[in-house]
């Protein structure tokens, strides 16, 4: 189910203003990519091109290629839409649909591709999505409650669980616990820790510890200056980068001598 | 807090904090804003007493009513206003709302801007105009949808028949009220479609959501009661409406739910327009009255839409 990801040579726009510049890299299978950088540098907006989410922006656009199982992202004949059903998505904010309830929030994803299901094949995948998520002990009596009456660290794995309920192969979070307190961000890692057996995973975070702590390989970009686009300055497995990174730069950031 | 007279003589040159100052913007822009909104409710209630007060011999009066008593007259008339009325909400909320949704979802920025102008010009319409246009040219228009209507859907009693030579039907008057209310919905509608966070409408897409399915779980969802109370100002401004109705419609005073006759109801407003120069005595303080039944309906009307939008309240 999880799948390789392979990014060459993307220029990410704004228009015409140029965000990230020339990223190749490799996300492994099974295994938690971590993305950090200073603010600015274009991680999240890398993020959100590897699912086509940053086109939805207007006037946003890419150039380069991301590759998934040999199929080409960008390629004129695929569907975005089909591209988001494959490449999950967490961010920054919960965000539960308002209006619906724990059960139906879990179910939305399915619904919206169009998949006649009976009642009780989907009582089993919300179930199995909340469990995946760790939250179906803390749920399983208030399903028909409304999902904003969570806690933030419970809606946050609800989210979670919303978007592994469409079995994809890909999940990408946006900075998943910076809305969080310690305690559900401790509860968000030990979930990361265990999905990433069923998903290839990728994470942007501010927070380096938590980098250290879920990460099996670590990206750093980088800005040369403010206006000037982001780059990829170092990607190597998680150890290699908090101890013996190969750039000035990457040690200069993680030791905090930043700028 | 124990020590508040030390303070001073640490910091001479500050002064105690106890020195009494008062800040005359503050009394001045909170005496300001209350007047306002006294003034509106004032206002209310002067409009509410001089309607009571005038209305009160029609209630009382030995004299002869026109048409008998004070229900037989006002009765038709406040079926034809909500008629008319809802005639036009029933038209223009679907209208406007996919205008609103095609401003803020689909159309190129650059079109989307000038559609707006563009439906917010149509507001700016003086009512008599479109009075005409209804009078002169839209009701000729219907005359064909009329006659078909009337012999494909006659069994249907809202099309019965027999369809108006004139096409001054109630439809016609309800389809220019549509046009009338319209910009109003379309404004709110647009406004509240812009407002739908982001958030929502990403975690819609991020899970594989079309543009339209992307709409029905964000977007609809987050503007309903907005466009429930957009439908509501619209429906206030419909039942209130004169010139256009007094101009298209044929009125014979009658109750009934056949749209397309010659024979259809008037409405409370275009009535007292109409009738209003020739009324002597108690005939004035029955135009009067049915001009509180009108005032009362637009009361409930506005209550209702409250109730509505308090109970399908969403917190964003």
């Amino acid at each position: 189910m999880a799948k390789l990801i392979d990014v060459s040579d993307l220029n990410i726009y704004y228009g015409s203003f140029l965000a990230v510049e020339d990223v190749s890299m490799t996300i492994e299978p099974r295994a938690v990519t971590a993305l950090i950088g200073p603010s600015g540098c274009g991680k999240s907006t890398f993020l959100r091109s590897l699912n086509r989410m940053h086109e939805v922006i207007p006037d946003a656009r890419v150039e380069g290629k991301v590759v998934m199982d040999g199929q080409d992202l960008y390629d004129k004949d695929v569907d975005p839409v089909s591209v988001r059903q494959h490449i999950g998505m967490v961010f920054q904010r919960p965000n539960p649909f308002p209006t619906m309830s724990i059960y139906d929030n879990v179910a939305a994803g399915v619904r919206l591709n169009a998949k006649r299901m009976r009642k009780k094949d989907m009582d089993d995948l919300v179930e199995s999505s909340l469990r995946g998520a760790n939250l179906w002990n803390e749920v399983k009596d208030r399903l028909d409650k409304p999902g904003m009456g969570l806690s933030g660290g419970q809606q946050q794995r609800l989210c979670i669980a919303r978007a592994i309920a469409i079995r994809p192969s890909v999940l990408l979070m946006d900075e998943p616990c910076s809305a969080l307190d310690p305690i559900s961000t401790l509860a968000v890692e030990d979930l990361i820790a265990e999905l990433k057996n069923e998903y290839t995973i990728v994470i942007v975070t501010h927070n380096m510890q938590q980098a250290a702590r879920v990460s099996d390989q670590t990206g750093f970009f980088n800005l040369a200056a403010i206006g000037k686009p982001g780059r990829l300055i170092e990607l190597d497995s998680t150890s290699t980068i908090f101890s013996n990174p190969s750039q000035k730069a990457t040690e200069d950031y993680i030791s905090g001598r930043f700028g | 807090m124990s020590t508040p007279t030390r303070a001073p003589e640490r910091d001479p040159g500050r002064g105690s904090i106890a020195t009494g100052a008062k800040r005359p913007g503050d009394g001045i822009f909170r005496g300001t804003a209350t007047a306002a909104g006294t003034l509106i409710l004032l206002t209310l209630a002067a409009v509410a007493a001089f309607l009571m007060w005038q209305s009160l011999p029609a209630f009382t009066t030995d004299d002869e009513i026109p048409r008998g008593s004070l229900t037989a007259y006002i009765g038709p008339l406040l079926f034809g206003t909500v008629l008319a009325a809802v005639i036009a909400l029933v038209v223009a909320t679907p209208v406007a709302v996919g205008i609103g949704l095609f401003i803020s979802h689909f159309a190129p920025r650059r079109a989307a801007q000038g559609l707006g102008y563009l439906v917010d010009l149509l507001a700016a319409v003086p009512s008599i105009v479109y009075g005409i246009w209804g009078a002169v040219v839209l009701s000729q228009a219907m005359l064909p949808i009329y006659g078909w209507l009337a012999d494909n859907l006659g069994f249907i009693p809202l099309f019965a028949g027999p369809a108006s030579a004139s096409g001054r039907t109630i439809f016609t008057a309800g389809l220019v009220l549509a046009v009338m209310v319209l910009p109003i919905i379309t404004a709110l509608a647009r406004d509240i479609f812009l407002q739908t966070p982001r958030l929502h409408e990403e975690a819609a897409l991020a899970l594989g959501a079309t543009r339209w399915e992307m709409i029905r779980y964000a977007v609809l969802p987050y503007a309903r009661s907005g466009v429930v109370s957009a439908a509501m100002l619209g429906l206030g401004r419909a039942l209130g409406e004169t010139m256009a109705v007094a101009l298209v419609l044929s009125v014979s005073n009658v109750v009934t739910f056949n749209l397309i006759s010659n024979t259809n109801p008037g409405t409370i407003a275009a009535n007292i327009a109409l009738q209003f120069p020739e009324a002597a005595g108690v005939e004035t303080n029955v135009l009067i009255a049915s001009g509180l039944a009108l005032f009362v309906i637009t009361f409930l009307v506005n209550f209702a839409a409250r109730w509505i939008v308090a109970r399908s309240g969403v917190k964003a």
